[in-house]
């Protein structure tokens, strides 16, 4: 998956740098700048005049608008927290956050399983198999959402694919209703998110210790029993931080069930789009994005907490 | 010898590997549909759906903005992104998980918020010039800056991990420059991994569509805008079309870095 190519010097970094190197790097850097304080200051401020541009647009750009929007969802209509009262005490927000949660759990549950059984076979089968399942997983992760979207539409729409199909071999008589409906929204969603959960299952099933499983096996344990009590615990981490990333993901998705739900089956981050473009209530937009941002960091504290050792093994 | 797959194993990849396919393939009929509507062609084909791509003036304009857009917002991104890791490699500062972080905010904050957000700023931006704002190629450049940048920043900040602090240190004792070490050691050991990052900034400039969607009406419109219109305002197979064309020139350029690696690999 990485695409690196060190150099000579970097490689040699990479097998020789220890921890006790790392302590003797530290003590030189010290040394070094207790050497020239004029030159180490000058490398101070070459640093922060190199961090400041991103700094500074980031807040420019993006923190002082945040700050906006979440002024948005205290003032419009009228000051108070009467929009945020909304998102619990009115029928249809309230109807939309449940049905956004009611996804996240189903698409989270199926996008794990899926994603489990692919990248088990991607980082533990034959090298045919390896190369087979690697083109499925990453041909759909680079192709656009939108027309990975479409395609949902060609294959479930009433003269799609299965339709056409279906009633060309006679088994059906009128289309089934396939799209637009919240059974395509959690297929177009979980086809978005299975790629994104394999990277860190396959990085957590990568880092088991072979020899523990010869052991179970010389053990007498059967390859189910080996797989259950010995591989699937030591994936545990991996599958904690796979189900954080694909409900946090979820939560503020919007493409997918704009389209696939066809305006029936709203999610969350929908809903905002709807109220700032089609029936405008931007205080109920803003209210619903804090709220999201909010959940979201919970959610993502949560990550760093529970599953920091998958998330390290894997960069993507 | 590591224990391979068993054949349930195989059966449920299999199954996956099919679910995550279809949708691709079911594409392709579609787009040799000959009725202006999604339908499966009935008996013949017909090209005029590829036809309609080249002959609507929209579709050329679209994918020259989305390029143009690309190029630019990559470029500023990738600048941006290496000042900012290399200044927190160079000085490694107290708070430096504070400071990633706060970049990589637009990464993990959900789309939808980050699309409210750069709405707020470019509406009051237009503010203070029509030209520059909402629905402008420049506002849209600044959006996707501010989306594409934090990964950049995670590509440039891992291909400086791997760069050994030593060599640096022995520029330094030698008497290099602060821009001499810049320029002349680290830039040369981390150029492959900025490439990388540029491009993958651009790729993700290139298939946005949440942010963009909140930011532009009828003026800008890129390539994803564009299909969007084609499959959420009235269904095109058009954008079948247009699908067609990116599924194929994915496929080729993935299987053909898959067999670079493999040659590689031998």
């Amino acid at each position: 998956m990485r695409s690196r190519r060190p150099t000579a010097v970097s490689s040699f970094a990479s097998v020789g740098a220890t921890e006790g190197d790392a302590d003797r790097i530290a003590a030189a850097e010290r040394a070094a700048r207790s050497r020239g304080a004029s030159q180490s200051d000058n490398a101070f401020v070459t640093g922060v005049c190199l961090m400041t541009p991103l700094l500074a647009f980031l807040v420019f750009v993006y923190a002082v608008p945040f700050i906006g929007v979440a002024a948005w969802s205290v003032t419009l209509p009228k000051p108070g927290l009467g929009q945020y009262e909304r998102l619990v005490t009115d029928p249809l927000v309230f109807s939309v956050f449940l049905r956004t949660f009611r996804i996240c759990l189903i698409v989270t549950v199926l996008s794990v399983v899926a994603a489990y059984a692919i990248a088990y076979v991607w980082v533990r089968g034959t090298r045919l198999e390896r190369r087979l399942v690697e083109f499925c997983i990453l041909i759909p992760f680079w192709i656009s959402i939108l027309t990975r979207t479409f395609g949902w539409l060609a294959l479930l729409s009433n003269r799609g694919l299965i339709n056409t199909w279906l009633q060309a071999a006679g088994l059906i008589a009128g289309p089934l209703p396939l799209a637009y409906n919240e059974f395509s929204v959690i297929l177009g969603i979980t086809h978005v998110l299975v790629p994104f959960a394999v990277f860190p299952l396959a990085s957590s099933m990568r880092s088991v210790d072979e020899r523990v499983l010869l052991a179970a096996r010389g053990l007498g344990a059967s390859r189910l029993r080996t797989f259950w009590t010995v591989f699937a615990p030591m994936t545990a981490s991996g599958v904690v931080g796979a189900a954080l990333i694909v409900f946090v993901f979820t939560l503020g998705f919007f493409v997918t069930p704009a389209i696939l739900g066809g305006g029936r089956s709203i999610m969350a981050a929908e809903l905002v789009w709807l109220r700032m473009f089609q029936s405008p209530d931007w205080g109920l937009g803003a209210a619903i994005s804090v709220a999201l941002v909010v959940l979201v960091g919970a959610l993502m504290a949560a990550l760093f907490r529970l599953a920091r050792p998958a998330l390290m093994g894997s960069s993507g | 010898m590591i224990q391979r797959p068993g054949r349930m194993a195989l059966l449920l990849a299999g199954l996956v590997s099919a679910f995550l396919l279809a949708p691709l393939l079911a594409v392709v009929p579609i787009s040799f549909t000959p009725a202006r509507f999604l339908t499966m062609p009935n008996g013949h084909l017909s090209l005029i759906h590829y036809r309609e791509l080249i002959d609507d003036p929209d579709w050329a304009r679209s994918i020259l903005l989305s390029l143009r857009i690309g190029v630019v917002s990559s470029a500023i991104a990738t600048v941006l992104a290496l000042a900012f890791s290399l200044g927190v490699w160079m000085i490694q500062p107290r708070f430096a998980a504070l400071m990633v972080g706060f970049v990589l905010l637009p990464m993990i904050a959900p789309p939808i918020v980050s699309a409210m957000t750069l709405y707020f700023f470019l509406t009051s931006l237009s503010g203070v010039s029509g030209a520059i704002g909402y629905d402008t190629w420049f506002g849209v450049t600044i959006a996707h800056v501010v989306m594409i940048t934090p990964f950049a920043v995670v590509m440039t900040l891992v291909a400086l991990a791997q760069v050994d602090r030593r060599i640096d240190l022995a520029a330094r004792g030698l008497g290099a420059s602060a821009l001499q070490r810049v320029f002349k050691v680290i830039l040369p050991n981390i150029r492959f991994g900025v490439m990388m990052a540029a491009l993958m900034a651009f790729f993700l400039s290139w298939e946005e569509i949440g942010v963009t969607l909140f930011v532009t009406s009828v003026n800008a419109i890129t390539l994803p805008r564009l299909m969007w219109m084609g499959v959420h305002d009235n269904i095109d197979p058009a954008v079948a079309a247009i699908s067609v064309v990116l599924i194929v020139v994915t496929t080729l350029a993935l299987t053909g870095r898959m067999l670079l690696q493999r040659e590689e690999a031998a």
